[in-house]
């Protein structure tokens, strides 16, 4: 049960399901999307972090890894720092960012806390909107292709291994971090952290740590979408970003390792699949997103339980 | 933005941005109140009550082009609102969880639903509506106050009023207000608590709906203008405290004025970011609203 | 070993804890009773740090504690357990004891992430002397079971263990068997005669007149936020200030 590096059969799942994916993938726009959907699985995984493990909602995800972008991009687009180091540097600064404003944000709890968040967000997209000289406005930017050490990712395969590879590693990191005596804090703080305090838990302290490790991944995430898609835009840091990243992982299955990424997948295909029904769209997302809270509040990964525990008890 | 200025004597200038900062704030006030009468009686912060102002703008609208006449308009697309609050409260009661987290959804999706419903039924362009009263205006200290202004102005301050005697008179208001201070002993004195609900969740849509009636002949709509003026409603409750409808009045006004003096004499780009700085501001420093009110949530 | 001085508490005007000190020597099981809002829950409150005092200072081993947060106190050696049960219910039994050792363990990040050896040896360890703990209370053969399929009295006994993973030199228990049922209370009572066993000083609130005066090396009554008498048990059932301040309360002596 305790082995060392516990690379589990789940873990290999994942990395065989995300090594046959690209066999089916017809056409570029498939690509997109499959990048996307992991992009935004990694968001989700740290946001699931937060939201699902330590009890603290948020409501400003997407504008945190709308505004790492940006950090990075302007780095490397305007400043010439290359593009590894730019977004080494947006990290770093988003962490202090997160870090900052986590003391007084995570203080607050429940509506307050997304309220706090959400204001925070969209103070973000303001700037981002209004301070056009930096960040080209509304119309956005465009961003320099992506390279490593002169190794140039051009292509959407070496795109979609990029972050496959970091999700399949992230997801690895995140499982032994919920395992450890690191995530049973966590745990503890979403029980009660009036229990977590009594035992010498600076409940404030770890509150900060897994915010500021969940806005950290949302920048890596957000600035490899700018340089995978050479664009981009106030949107990415809006309102209805954040919400939709939330709602993804909520969909998923909040505290569910897995319910992240299967919340990111199908929230990121989709609106793909509702173009066809055009005005229809939104109509239908928020149709969608009422019935499932209504009646699987629990999220999709539930769903899988109910289906694992029937089989096993007609096993038996 | 709302009154046009005939002078550029400074005085003139800042009481024009008093006045007009006074006229939206009272919407906010509106909406405040919305937010405040959900929270006080269910615990719930209703995150479509910005689209419940959209909804009471864009049927009047739409209710007009059919050729009603405009006060029929006006009360029928109150009632629309008020059903739309009562369906929101239908799905919250029978949703099968209860967490605050996922009651933060549920009313995220239902306001998306009602972004694309009004899509769907009506259409994605700006609208506008004529002044109940006609488009004249009077000059006063200077500046020109249009009829509409004093319209909502006038309003906003019969309905505040109202709401006071109907909590504090009625038998209904008074069965509300036991139901908001404690749910099991309003209980056990016979008051039906989701009746109380339900009536809570209309009259604060119908509420929502007159705000964004009486703006809409100002400010025009269109089916997204309830994002911002929900989150700005929202800001407006918090600085009152959330819990006090009648603060949520002193928090829009103040919230209404700020927001016109910065877009006057400080950054009209930034002037939407004033709400979200004041929220943070009151949230961090005062969680119990201006007020002081003491049950904000702390650790 | 703790020495309370002078401790003031208000509440609007109101004083819950007024003007009060009394000391506990080591080893001790000291009972603190009165009559319901004499302010007993609001004194160990300020204790724990959770409350700040408006006057006066706090001593544990001749160290000044007045106003330490909770969470610093524990890694001083003083632990509490509360009046309404704060138990994660999110997590299983095992886990909410495992949290008890919590300040034992090593919650790095790199290594967590990377599940050093010393992670996996740390909870190797500790997850024996949690079961050990759960021992003590016959609860080993639940240990995986999640807490919030539990009964009121057993996790209120769940509460005292978690404690004692903290290894704490006080630990303040807040009505231990308030709701509990003879055969519940009488567990607890004995659970916390071993815990003494252990030479674990006890400040102890309760209404649970029979236990307190079973159990307790030393009582101190509080009426009103002030001290109204003390003693040992003997003393106290004779005390005339005591019997006519639980006058009506139906107090069994």
């Amino acid at each position: 049960m305790l082995k060392r590096y516990n690379i589990s059969q789940d873990i290999i799942v994942l990395a065989i399901l995300l090594f046959i994916a690209p066999f089916f993938f017809q056409n570029d726009f498939i690509y997109e999307i499959a990048i996307v959907s992991l992009l935004n699985a990694l968001i989700c995984v740290g946001l699931n972090m937060l939201m699902g493990y330590a009890g603290q909602v948020s409501l400003g995800h997407g504008a945190f890894a709308g505004l790492g972008g940006y950090i990075a991009v302007i780095l490397s687009s305007n400043y010439g720092i290359s593009p590894l180091f730019s977004i080494f540097i947006a990290i770093v600064t988003m962490a202090i960012f997160a870090f900052i404003i986590s003391k007084p944000i995570l203080k607050l709890r429940g509506h307050y806390l997304a309220m706090a968040t959400l204001g925070v967000g969209i103070i973000i997209s303001i700037v981002l909107n209004v301070e056009d000289e930096l960040t080209g406005g509304s119309d956005g930017m465009s961003v320099d292709s992506f390279s490593v050490f002169g190794y140039e990712f051009t292509d959407s395969l070496q795109w979609y291994i990029l972050c496959a590879v970091l999700l399949i590693f992230t997801i690895w990191m995140f499982k032994n971090l919920i395992n450890s005596p690191f995530g049973r804090v966590l745990k503890s703080i979403e029980g009660s952290q009036k229990a977590a305090n009594s035992v010498g838990i600076n409940v404030s302290h770890y509150k900060s740590v897994v915010f500021v490790i969940s806005v950290v991944i949302a920048t890596l995430a957000g600035s490899l979408y700018a340089f995978f898609s050479g664009f981009i835009s106030p949107s990415e840091a809006s309102f209805s970003h954040s919400i939709e990243l939330v709602v993804m992982v909520v969909l998923g299955g909040l505290g569910r390792v897995y319910g992240a990424i299967i919340g990111a997948v199908i929230l990121t295909i989709l609106p793909q699949l509702l173009t066809s029904f055009e005005d229809y769209q939104t109509l239908i997302y928020g149709a969608i997103i009422i019935f499932v809270m209504m009646f699987m509040p629990k999220g999709i990964a539930s769903l899988f339980d109910d289906i694992k525990r029937r089989l096993f008890a007609q096993n038996k | 933005m709302v009154i046009g200025l005939s002078s550029n004597k400074p005085m003139n200038e800042l009481f024009g941005f008093l006045l007009s900062g006074i006229t939206v704030g009272f919407i906010y006030a509106l909406v405040g109140i919305g937010f405040t009468v959900i929270y006080n009686s269910s615990g719930i912060i209703n995150f479509s009550q910005g689209e419940f102002v959209m909804a009471g703008g864009m049927s009047t609208v739409f209710l007009l082009k059919a050729g009603l006449p405009l006060g029929v308009s006006f009360i029928l697309a109150i009632m629309i609102t008020s059903i739309i609050g009562i369906v929101l409260y239908k799905l919250i009661s029978y949703s099968k969880d209860s967490s605050q987290i996922s009651l933060i959804i549920l009313t995220l999706g239902f306001a998306i639903f009602l972004r694309g419903l009004a899509e769907v039924v009506f259409d994605k362009e700006l609208h506008t509506m004529p002044s109940f009263v006609g488009d004249g205006s009077f000059d006063m200290l200077g500046t020109v106050l249009t009829y509409q202004s004093i319209v909502i102005m006038v309003v906003s301050i019969v309905i505040v009023v109202l709401l006071y005697f109907f909590f504090k008179k009625t038998k209904t208001g008074q069965a509300m207000k036991a139901a908001s201070i404690n749910v099991d002993a309003a209980r056990l004195m016979g008051i039906n608590i989701k009746k109380v609900l339900m009536i809570n969740f209309a009259l604060s849509a119908a509420i929502a709906a007159i705000g964004g009636v009486l703006l809409t002949p100002i400010t025009s709509t269109n089916y997204e203008v309830g994002i911002m003026l929900g989150l700005k409603g929202f800001a407006a409750a918090i600085i009152g405290g959330l819990s006090n409808p009648f603060g949520a009045v002193v928090g829009g006004l103040v919230l209404g004025v700020l927001e016109s003096l910065i877009a006057g004499y400080v950054s009209s780009e930034y002037k939407d970011a004033v709400a979200f700085v004041v929220l943070l501001a009151i949230l961090f420093f005062m969680p119990g609203g201006i007020f002081g009110n003491t049950k904000a949530q702390r650790v | 070993m703790l020495k309370i001085n002078n401790i003031t508490k208000q509440f609007g005007g109101i004083k819950a804890v007024d003007d009060f000190s009394f000391r506990v020597k080591k080893g001790h099981i000291h009972s603190i009773i009165g009559p319901n809002g004499a302010g007993k829950t609001t004194l160990v409150n300020m204790i724990t740090g959770v409350y700040k005092t408006d006057n006066g200072t706090i001593f544990l081993d001749g160290a000044d504690i007045t106003n330490i947060s909770t969470d610093k106190l524990v890694h001083r050696g003083i632990c509490r357990t509360f009046q309404n049960l704060e138990i994660c219910e999110n997590m299983t039994v095992l886990e909410n004891v495992l949290l008890g050792f919590d300040k034992y363990m090593d919650k790095s990040l790199l290594k967590s992430c990377f599940r050093a050896k010393s992670i996996l040896e740390d909870e190797i360890r500790y997850k024996d002397r949690a079961i050990h703990l759960l021992g003590l209370i016959g609860l080993e053969k639940v240990a995986h079971q999640k807490a919030e399929n539990l009964s009121y009295g057993i996790l209120k006994k769940l509460e005292i263990v978690r404690a004692l993973g903290t290894s704490p030199e006080l630990i303040l228990l807040d009505e231990p068997v308030a709701g509990l049922n003879p055969k519940e209370t009488k567990e607890v009572s004995d659970l916390i005669k071993t815990v003494v066993a252990d030479e674990v000083t006890i400040v102890l609130v309760e209404h649970d007149m029979k236990m307190v005066m079973d159990i307790s090396d030393y009582i101190t009554v509080m009426n009103f936020g002030k001290k109204l008498a003390q003693g040992i048990p003997s003393e106290i059932v004779n005390n005339k200030d005591v019997i006519r301040a639980y006058l009506g309360n139906g107090v069994v002596c």
